[in-house]
């Protein structure tokens, strides 16, 4: 456990800030979180809030903004990891006189809470952020995106948006200069779709939130078929950041190929859950076992997920893979928008691929084919596989599928949901092949394929499973072994735990 | 505002008020108000301390909300930060506790110890 008392010292820690669990955090997006009043402007502006807006808007050209962002080596921390400088570029040559700054709060992957934590603590940030993206670009509107499901997150937005008006940080001529910007927010109704871009601007503009062919880009033809960029909130809470310490500050934290620091929500079979921010380049086994506390009930580590339903699992095999853009594509998996969820040995990698797929399922919004019906086919292939009438050919199947569904699916949500399978059969195929050809669950989670059984050398026949048993399905003679009645047993472990001798097994 | 200067002067403004602390307030009582905290249950932990700060009158200390400082497994999080800014972190807080701290740390300036981080996430 990571949080403890200094022992050399033998002095209690009260800070929480000097334990284990924050020396190797490198805070910039979440630097005001747990610290300021989120609802209080003052606090934001004596920590140097607006003070980049303000230079931005005084002293440098759209363009020496760009460049900024560009030499920073900031990058989309929303998963696909696209050279912010590189979008507002291409949106500030884009000619028109309406432009758009988005911000898209709608996080949706199973797990990650990262962009809530910064509306909820810094909701400032992205507003500033987003004032400078507006100059850069061109632009004197922005809309921030956000889920409905995060009403203290709405709430503080409205109330930062209302201070800032009020202090004249945001409407007209900004600190007396030519610049006006503007921002709104608009409520998502719960589909995960809608974190996808172009889903998202088609729901701002009133439609169904429904994707569209790229190109065109948002950056030639977003919202309201204008130039628009559209960012993530944690990769709008580095920006002021950026600005004020200047890009090469910035570029030198972290790893060669990604920049910065990475917020992570750490779930899962960890004992400390919780919002971490790691450098680029920090390896897995640093998060899991230094940050993180490791794994809880002395079990052993089996695997990460990481990028939700979009992404793929690293095996323990695979801990010490530093953690970059990059190099988690090349094992197959990604970097997401920061959900990370730890595994022991108890989790069935085909049952996590069967969870993810069934969101895929639940929230493709069903406008092209290879997304709505493959992802449901793909989920019957699982289903069939965890209930024990799985042929090994399914297993070819669920590769062609996965193929068909990446290669032509409309959207990012079509092309990613078959990572979860590819990659856990990538390296958990042996799993696949227990549950088709030896028709057994290894992790025991999938009930069809599992049995409990009584142990007739370590049964003393006391009866204790048999009264607890929910659908009365063991037997037996006091003193005798009891026996299980396979046929009934719906599989609960009831008995298991009830066993005081240990001679129930589940097989 | 119409002006960077005027940005930088209000600032400076605040910075000073929060050194000065004006009315003789030299603590701050920060309550971790999140979501993730208030859904452990951070209401009624802040109002404990607001409730017992005001029925004791302490003057001397400013209750204040704040977001989530990572540690979401632990909430509610209270933190008293002191006139030198040194900090201590209570965890896992309900109403009992934090009007113990009101009364031992806030009125009385003796920590806590064992509700703090340290001792608790041992």
């Amino acid at each position: 456990m990571q949080i403890e008392n200094n022992k050399e010292q033998n002095v209690l820690v009260v800070d929480a800030r000097k334990t284990d669990f924050f020396k190797k955090q490198v805070r910039i997006a979440l630097r005001n979180c747990g610290k300021i009043n989120p609802e209080n402007i003052d606090e934001y502006i004596a920590e140097d809030g607006y003070e980049a807006l303000g230079r931005v808007i005084t002293t440098m050209t759209p363009e020496e903004v760009i460049d900024v962002m560009l030499k920073s080596g900031l990058r989309g921390r929303g998963g696909a990891g696209f050279p912010t400088g590189r979008k507002w570029d291409f949106a500030r040559k884009s000619v028109s006189d309406k432009k758009y700054v988005c911000c898209n709060a709608d996080e949706g992957d199973p797990g990650a809470f990262m962009d809530r934590s910064v509306l909820e603590g810094d909701p400032h940030v992205v507003l500033e952020a987003m004032a400078i993206a507006g100059y850069a670009i061109g632009s004197d509107q922005g809309y921030i995106y956000v889920r409905a499901e995060y009403p203290i997150a709405v709430k503080r937005l409205e109330i930062a948006i209302k201070q800032a008006k009020e202090y004249g940080l945001l409407g007209k001529n900004i600190l007396g200069t030519n610049f006006s910007f503007d921002i709104e927010l608009r409520l998502g109704a719960g589909a995960f779709v809608c974190g996808e871009e172009t889903a998202l601007m088609t729901s701002i503009e009133g439609h169904r939130g429904e994707p569209r062919p790229r190109p065109p880009f948002p950056a030639v033809k977003g919202l309201f078929k204008q130039p628009t960029i559209l960012n993530n909130v944690e990769t709008y809470a580095n920006v002021p950041r950026i600005i004020l310490n200047g890009a090469e500050w910035f570029a030198n934290i972290g790893a060669e190929r990604s920049k910065g620091t990475k917020v992570f929500a750490v779930g899962g079979k960890i004992k400390n859950t919780g919002l971490v921010e790691i450098p680029m380049g920090t390896t897995l086994r640093e998060v899991i076992e230094e940050i993180g506390g490791g794994i809880p009930n002395g079990k052993k580590f089996k695997a990460a997920q990481t990028g939700g339903p979009s992404g793929g699992c690293i095996p323990a095999s695979l801990i010490d893979t530093p953690i970059e853009y990059d190099t988690l594509i090349e094992i197959g998996s990604m970097m997401g928008s920061g959900g990370l969820i730890v595994m022991d040995e108890d989790t069935c990698m085909v049952d996590l691929a069967k969870f993810f797929l069934s969101f895929t399922v639940e929230e493709s919004c069903g406008k092209c084919p290879p997304c709505r019906i493959g992802t449901k086919r793909m989920y019957d292939i699982l289903e069939k596989i965890t209930s024990g009438r799985g042929e090994l050919s399914d297993i070819d199947d669920l590769y062609a599928l996965a193929s068909a569904i990446k290669n032509s699916a409309l959207c990012g949500l079509g092309q990613t949901a078959p990572n979860p399978v590819l990659s856990t059969l990538r390296y958990f195929k042996d799993e696949y092949i227990a549950h088709v050809v030896d028709k057994k669950c290894p992790a025991g989670v999938c009930k069809n394929l599992l049995q409990y059984k009584i142990i007739a050398d370590k049964c003393r026949g006391c009866s204790a499973c048999a009264r607890k048993c929910p659908v009365n399905c063991i037997s037996g003679e006091i003193k005798k072994p009891f026996v299980i009645d396979q046929s009934k047993c719906i599989k609960c472990g009831t008995c298991m735990e009830t066993c005081k001798f240990g001679a129930i097994v589940k097989e | 505002m119409k002006s960077l200067e005027e940005l930088r002067a209000l600032k400076s403004k605040i910075r000073s008020e929060m050194e000065l602390k004006e009315g003789g307030v030299d603590t701050r009582v920060v309550v971790g108000m999140a979501t993730c905290g208030i859904a452990a249950g951070a209401r009624p932990v802040m109002n404990a301390i607001v409730e017992g700060v005001a029925n004791r009158g302490i003057k001397n200390v400013q209750v204040t909300m704040t977001g989530c400082m990572g540690l979401c497994r632990l909430e509610p999080i209270v933190e008293v930060i002191d006139k030198d800014g040194n900090i201590v972190t209570y965890v896992e807080m309900n109403a009992e506790k934090a009007a113990k701290v009101v009364e031992e740390h806030l009125a009385g300036g003796r920590i806590v110890s064992e509700y703090t981080i340290g001792a608790v996430a041992q």
